[in-house]
């Protein structure tokens, strides 16, 4: 049986050459059968149950668009009541459901330190409503509602970071991942798997090649080059260590990434924005690359 | 058993303690908050072993006992106002994906402007949602209630979520003397918690999914359906209550108090003041209608108990704003098909904490008098200084 | 994949019948059709790993003594990912006839 499919069943109606789709299969495998999965609305709750079909096997459920960290701490403790302190519950959600909308129940659910996995699946904009900008969505991206215009070059704002908010909460464990490094993703969920008692937020990279103008191909050719140009690190905090699993001999220029997306059509020529980029993301390795060397205890800043 | 003083909102928490409840989420509000306070007191005692979660927001205390209670396990939460208001989504929600809560409800006022006393124009907001109903005249009540809730709320014929209304201030914050059923006797008479579809990796489920327009209409019609056949449960089990620990309130779904050609329909503690006042004769030709059970609306029952009446006066503290109370207009459609029908008027009182005293009614009764059927008129309490 | 349909509705829209959106073939979405060159394939496994679909597996093929990469075109949307992907070129895309 391939990736994923004892949990995660073919038919649903994903795009073709969907990344959270494939997220979800590494995910899901990664989880294994001992799980309740909590889902917040958004593309990979309505394109897998079309009633009165389902692509899961093992328990989901859904109630509404910002709740999944908050049904998950409910069903964690009623777990816990009934005695059932083995089942892992996983709080799912893309950029919208947890980092925007859903923010104040992940932020809940990780500052009462509940039991549970907390999973972003970032697609960096709304894509389940025709991809709008999001807090996910990274600087200079154009979305349907930060569309590159005459005066302003897509979004003006730099990505929330979610990852690191998690860390400031004292959050157990906090890693980030991408479905082209899969072994790492895989190695993350069974590590937050396996670490009990507190929340582990796993904030991954996902891919939308419908919303990102990019050809479907390309899904895991861009989310690679992600990796490669430092615009996504991978990485993981374990109680407050930093470990950077990933770093490139050379970052590729940030061209090479943009030139396969059309929602950074607009900026290719636009060596000012490019170079503001790519000083960004210079000056957030050093820092951490610093932090990481220096052994800094990030709990120890709260 | 003995009775014991004590505040309403202590009661609400003993008696949610007596129901054997295993997950409570809780968030501030007033008049709600000493309800989650008592509860949280009892945990940190060791009274009651559950799990306590502290949420960030009304919104996620909802969801959190939607959870819990999907994933098996007997939930509470207590709101009001403006935390009601937030919890609006999951309150459909969980209505449409059958999930059996029991919410207490410490009836307040809704924003703008800001005010914390009691009407009920926040659940009556929520009227439409596929909630039962249930609205309370005293403490007592309000204990007895939460108990026939949960048993309502997991019968296999409802799997509904329930919400008990009781007054905010004059229920939650009065000391009265109460009975709070002990813990054997209503786990006996609960049952084991046993909610059919519950999340388990051992017999997996997928709860919540997306519904096309057929199949949503045809959920949509199945919840329709289940609300209105709740009636016979919330009633037999109002009975069966009745019998196994001696308290009832009419047939569970009106109560009918007096005989006087001008009835009186109404809710909550105020009913209070109106049975007083039709003991010491206050009042003449009065009777009252309590609707106790708001939904499912007992239709059929208020249209036998009001068509021989000659008035009916709506008495309510809530109105939809545009046309007139949400209890007068359903009790109106109620008489629609009677050939006879009797003088219906509407007065909405006691809005944002106005008290509804004895003035009130004796102006209320009187004005009725005086006007056409389908007078609607929103008391502010300064015609009753006026005039009384 | 699954094995009972649900025939009536539980309250709330409950589904037992879990992985049920297997009844629904995908393959009618595509396009373009990936197609392996069993002769060079190295069984290596990486398109599995990308498919989103799961419908890559590595298995036996009849002829050949190494596992091989199998595409159910039941569920193949035609992303071509797994093309993209391969790291010895042997998928190549046809257009799907239909």
């Amino acid at each position: 049986m391939g990736i994923g499919l004892k949990q995660f069943a073919p038919g649903h109606r994903t795009c073709a050459g969907c990344g959270s789709a494939i997220v979800f299969r590494h995910v899901l495998e990664a989880l294994g059968d001992d799980v309740i999965i909590c889902q917040a609305t958004g593309c990979m709750e309505v394109t897998t149950t079309p009633y009165p079909e389902t692509s899961f096997k093992v328990p989901w459920i859904h109630v509404v668009f910002e709740n999944a960290a908050s049904v998950a701490s409910g069903v964690k403790r009623s777990l816990k009541a009934q005695g059932n302190n083995h089942t892992r519950v996983v709080a799912m959600g893309g950029d919208g459901g947890m980092i925007d909308i859903g923010f104040g129940a992940v932020s809940g659910a990780l500052e009462r330190g509940e039991d549970i996995i907390i999973m972003v699946y970032d697609t960096e904009a709304y894509s389940n409503t025709g991809l709008q900008r999001s807090g996910g969505t990274p600087f200079g991206a154009s979305t349907t509602t930060s569309p590159a215009g005459k005066k302003i070059p897509g979004k003006q704002e730099w990505k929330k970071n979610i990852a690191m908010i998690a860390v400031m909460h004292g959050a157990k464990y906090v890693a980030t991942a991408n479905p082209a490094f899969w072994a790492d993703l895989q190695a993350k969920i069974k590590k937050a798997y396996k670490l009990e008692g507190g929340p582990r937020l796993i904030h991954i990279y996902s891919p939308c090649p419908v919303g990102w103008h990019v050809e479907p191909s390309k899904t895991i050719k861009v989310a690679k080059l992600a990796v490669e140009t430092g615009l996504w690190m991978l990485y993981e905090v374990e109680e407050g260590k930093l470990k950077i699993n990933y770093k490139p001999k050379e970052f590729k220029p940030v061209e090479d990434y943009f030139k396969l997306q059309g929602r950074f059509k607009h900026l290719l020529g636009r060596k000012d924005i490019m170079e503001k980029i790519e000083s960004h993301v210079r000056e957030w390795w050093e820092t951490m690359e610093k932090v990481e060397k220096e052994g800094i205890n990030l709990l120890k800043m709260i | 058993m003995p009775r014991e003083v004590m505040e309403g909102s202590q009661a609400v928490a003993r008696v949610v303690a007596s129901c054997d409840v295993k997950v409570i989420a809780a968030y501030p509000i007033t008049p709600q908050t000493h309800i989650v306070q008592e509860l949280a007191k009892m945990h940190a005692d060791g009274v009651i072993d559950c799990e306590y979660i502290n949420v960030e927001a009304e919104f996620s205390a909802i969801s959190a006992i939607l959870g819990a209670t999907a994933a098996g396990a007997r939930s509470f939460t207590a709101t009001c106002s403006q935390g009601l208001a937030l919890m609006h989504e999951v309150v459909f929600a969980s209505a449409g994906m059958r999930i059996p809560l029991v919410m207490v409800i410490a009836n307040r006022a809704l924003s703008a402007p800001i005010n914390i006393w009691n009407d009920h124009q926040d659940s009556m907001a929520e009227r439409d949602s596929g909630w039962i109903q249930l609205y309370c005249e005293n403490v007592q009540e309000v204990v007895d209630s939460v108990v026939q809730a949960y048993k309502i709320a997991e019968h296999k014929d409802v799997l509904l979520p329930v919400m008990v209304g009781m007054d905010g201030f004059y229920l939650t914050h009065v000391y009265e003397p109460v009975e709070i059923p002990p813990k054997e006797k209503v786990v006996k008479f609960l049952g084991k918690f046993n909610y059919p579809y519950r999340l388990d990796p051992k017999k997996p489920v997928t709860m919540g999914p997306l519904g096309f327009p057929a199949d949503y209409a045809r959920l949509r019609k199945q919840l329709a359906e289940a609300v209105w056949n709740s009636k016979k449960v919330v009633r037999k089990v109002h009975d069966d209550y009745a019998k196994r620990f001696g308290r009832s309130y009419g047939d569970g779904l009106l109560e009918v108090y007096g005989d006087g050609g001008k009835a009186i329909v109404a809710m909550g503690s105020m009913c209070g003041t109106i049975k007083h006042m039709i003991d010491k004769d206050e009042l003449e030709d009065v009777s009252l209608i309590r609707v106790r059970t708001f939904r499912p609306f007992p239709k059929d029952e208020i249209k036998d108990v009001l068509r021989d009446k000659d008035t009916v006066i709506v008495m309510e503290k809530n109105i939809s704003l545009g046309n007139a109370g949400a209890v007068y207009l359903e009790v109106r459609d109620a008489l629609y098909d009677e050939k006879r029908k009797p003088k219906i008027v509407n007065f909405i009182v006691g809005l944002g904490g106005v008290d509804v005293n004895r003035p009130t009614v004796k102006y209320v009764v009187e004005k009725a008098e005086k006007v056409k059927s389908g007078y609607v008129e929103i008391v502010d309490g300064n015609e009753i200084s006026a005039s009384y | 994949m699954s094995k009972t349909k649900q025939r009536k509705d539980l309250p709330g829209g409950i589904i037992t019948d879990i992985g049920s959106t297997a009844r629904n073939k995908t393959g009618s979405w595509r396009t373009f059709k990936p197609v392996v060159n069993l002769e060079k394939c190295t069984g290596c496994g990486i398109c599995e790993k990308f498919c989103p679909e799961g419908c890559i597996t590595i298995q036996k093929v009849e002829g050949y003594d190494k596992p091989k990469c199998t595409i159910n075109y039941d569920y193949c949307k035609g992303c071509l990912i797994c093309m993209e992907e391969c790291p010895f070129k042997v998928i190549s895309s046809v257009v799907e006839e239909k």
